[in-house]
């Protein structure tokens, strides 16, 4: 086991380094430079600015400067809010997307596996139903619309939470972003859980466990569950990349101030070190919480790692 | 033909079907038959909600504009879009799955390498990038960055295929006629992988609308006074405490929409392959 896990920590440096750059070449392709928009400067002031932020270099030089300051953790400084360095302006938002996206999948998780083995176990019959049709509904749409509308019948209808808003935290204001996140990543855990629990109990070695005079409860719980987990568990690195994706809707829906605006508005602004930092910092995120996956994986079906 | 029949059969897909069409009608005719364009303005209806004045059937938004016109125009856009993207991706997929399926070896291990390691990226995040790589709003960017995503999936698939087509028969006797590799590929290799592929296509018509709404919605894709769905959504959210019907409109549209491509999905998948079910 741990073998394998040092193999797989082994394996992330060398992906990293291909995000980061394929990420560098495509961010420095897009035409048109981060100070276009001023467009009073004249040729002298911005051939300074370029100077200063060593945009007059040659691309290799300024790669090999990138990748000598991420080694220090220094993402450099913003181009589009000059007052910040890319560090500060993602330590202020990252503790609010991490909080909202980790707690939306704990809540899937919580949800979506037991409603995925009441299903289960009792198959065919009214709740099991019921709760197909409403996982069908919550797989297909998405968070720009579920968002909305939640914030339109939660909030404004029914006034029972908040609208948008964050005020540190405060449990009130992420029930509907947490809620809206978690949604159809429950909806598929629920449906994963479902279809395999269904094919393990299937199965003749359950057969068998029940020949041998194993009640229904025990056979569940001692044997069926812990394979029937592991689709569940694969789908754990894919669910935080809908997550990561689903922040940015939800972050603009309910005006939280989270990392996805600095995404969307560093790539319009052409400001190269935030938008390189986002996608480094969340590429990070989505490696390492597939390598969690895949551990606990390795932990749960002792196949994988000996492959 | 049984394949077609049993689609035939299924009451939900007969449904979806007869939904589909409908809305595809009414977005590709229904804009004619309203006196407003998407984009003129009503200076003496600003916001108006729905049924008031029989002119506006779907009520105005801010701005005076008549809010069934642009939903349809909307969805014309996005499906347009999505049914485009979905034929770029697939191009750009049937191309990779069936060089590397049919070259084997060393270039297949390299090509199926890459579409691994793209995979692995957060994809999103390029995308997002993509649609700003050139002119913002231009709907050939938006077709490219949406395809680039779509042909990953599509590869793998096309690839499996060819790799079970290549040791058919009928290949071995193109070859023995001494048909060129090139040739043996875009006549006989190519043809028949057209059957599975255009029913993942269907497939992802339904991701396509949404990575095109999501798009838009962030302010990346189509622009004002341009209308698609995400766009629309997008103002409609920020309306919703004094126009909820600027929201509940376009979602509207989107949901059925995208409910019924789904059934369809599973309908089809259903009637290929019975076994699934």
């Amino acid at each position: 086991m741990l073998r394998y896990a040092l193999r797989r920590i082994g394996g992330l440096i060398p992906t990293l380094l291909v995000i980061v750059t394929v990420s560098f070449c495509i961010v420095r392709l897009a035409p048109g430079g981060p100070f276009d928009q001023e467009q009073t400067l004249t040729p002298a002031v911005r051939a300074n600015l370029d100077h200063l932020y060593g945009l007059d270099q040659p691309l290799a030089t300024q790669y090999a400067h990138y990748l000598g300051g991420l080694l220090h953790g220094d993402f450099g400084p913003s181009l589009s809010q000059r007052d910040f360095t890319v560090t500060e302006l993602i330590a202020q938002g990252l503790p609010v997307s991490v909080t909202v996206g980790l707690l939306a999948i704990l809540l899937a998780l919580v949800i979506g596996i037991p409603a995925g083995m009441v299903a289960a176990i009792w198959r065919n019959q009214g709740a099991d139903h019921g709760l197909t049709l409403f996982a069908a509904l919550a797989v297909a749409l998405p968070s720009f619309v579920t968002g909305p509308l939640f914030a339109l019948v939660f909030g404004l209808a029914l006034h029972w939470l908040p609208v948008a808003g964050w005020e540190r935290g405060a449990p009130r204001y992420l029930v509907l972003p947490v809620l809206t996140l978690a949604l159809p990543v429950a909806a598929y855990l629920a449906r994963l859980t479902r279809a395999s629990l269904l094919e393990v109990l299937g199965s003749p070695w359950i057969r068998s466990a029940r020949a041998r005079g194993l009640g229904g409860t025990r056979v569940l719980w001692r044997h069926a569950l812990r394979p029937a987990l592991l689709p569940a568990v694969s789908y754990l690195g894919p669910a935080l990349a809908y997550v990561v994706t689903g922040s940015l809707v939800v972050e603009t829906v309910f005006g939280l101030p989270g990392t996805g605006r600095y995404l969307v508005q560093g790539a319009i602004d052409r400001d190269y070190p935030l938008v390189m930092g986002m996608i480094v910092v969340y590429g990070t995120l989505l490696l390492v919480f597939n390598l969690i996956a895949d551990l606990l994986y390795g932990w749960l079906d002792p196949r994988v790692r000996h492959e | 033909m049984q394949a077609g029949r049993r689609l035939a059969s299924n009451r939900h897909t007969r449904l979806a079907l007869a939904v589909l069409g409908i809305i595809t009608l009414l977005a590709v005719v229904g804009p004619w038959f309203s006196p407003w364009a998407f984009d003129q303005l009503d200076w003496q209806h600003l916001a108006l909600p729905p049924g008031h004045i029989a002119a506006h059937w779907f009520g105005t938004d801010r701005l005076g504009r008549d809010l069934f016109v642009r939903t349809l125009c909307g969805v014309r856009l996005s499906l347009l879009i999505s049914i485009l993207a979905s034929l770029v991706s697939l191009g750009i997929g049937v191309a990779w799955g069936a060089v590397a399926g049919f070259a084997g070896a060393r270039t297949d291990e390299w090509m199926m390498r890459f579409v691994d390691v793209l995979y692995s990226l957060p994809y999103l995040f390029i995308v997002i990038i993509l649609t700003t790589l050139f002119q913002r709003g231009s709907i050939g960017v938006l077709l490219v960055a949406i395809g680039a995503v779509g042909w990953l999936t599509t590869a793998r698939i096309v690839r499996g295929e060819t790799l079970a087509l290549k040791r058919r028969e009928f290949i071995e006797a193109a070859r023995a006629t001494g048909l060129a590799p090139a040739a043996i590929l875009v006549r006989h290799i190519v043809p028949n992988l057209l059957g599975p592929v255009a029913v993942y296509a269907t497939l992802t018509i339904p991701q396509m609308i949404i990575f095109e709404s999501f798009l838009s919605f962030l302010g990346l894709g189509v622009q004002e006074p341009q209308a698609s769905l995400g766009n629309l959504i997008n103002v409609g959210a920020q309306e919703m405490q004094s126009a909820p019907w600027m929201l509940l409109v376009p979602t509207l549209f989107l949901v059925t929409l995208l409910i019924c491509l789904n059934l369809l999905g599973d309908g089809l998948r259903d009637a290929l392959d019975p076994r699934e079910r």
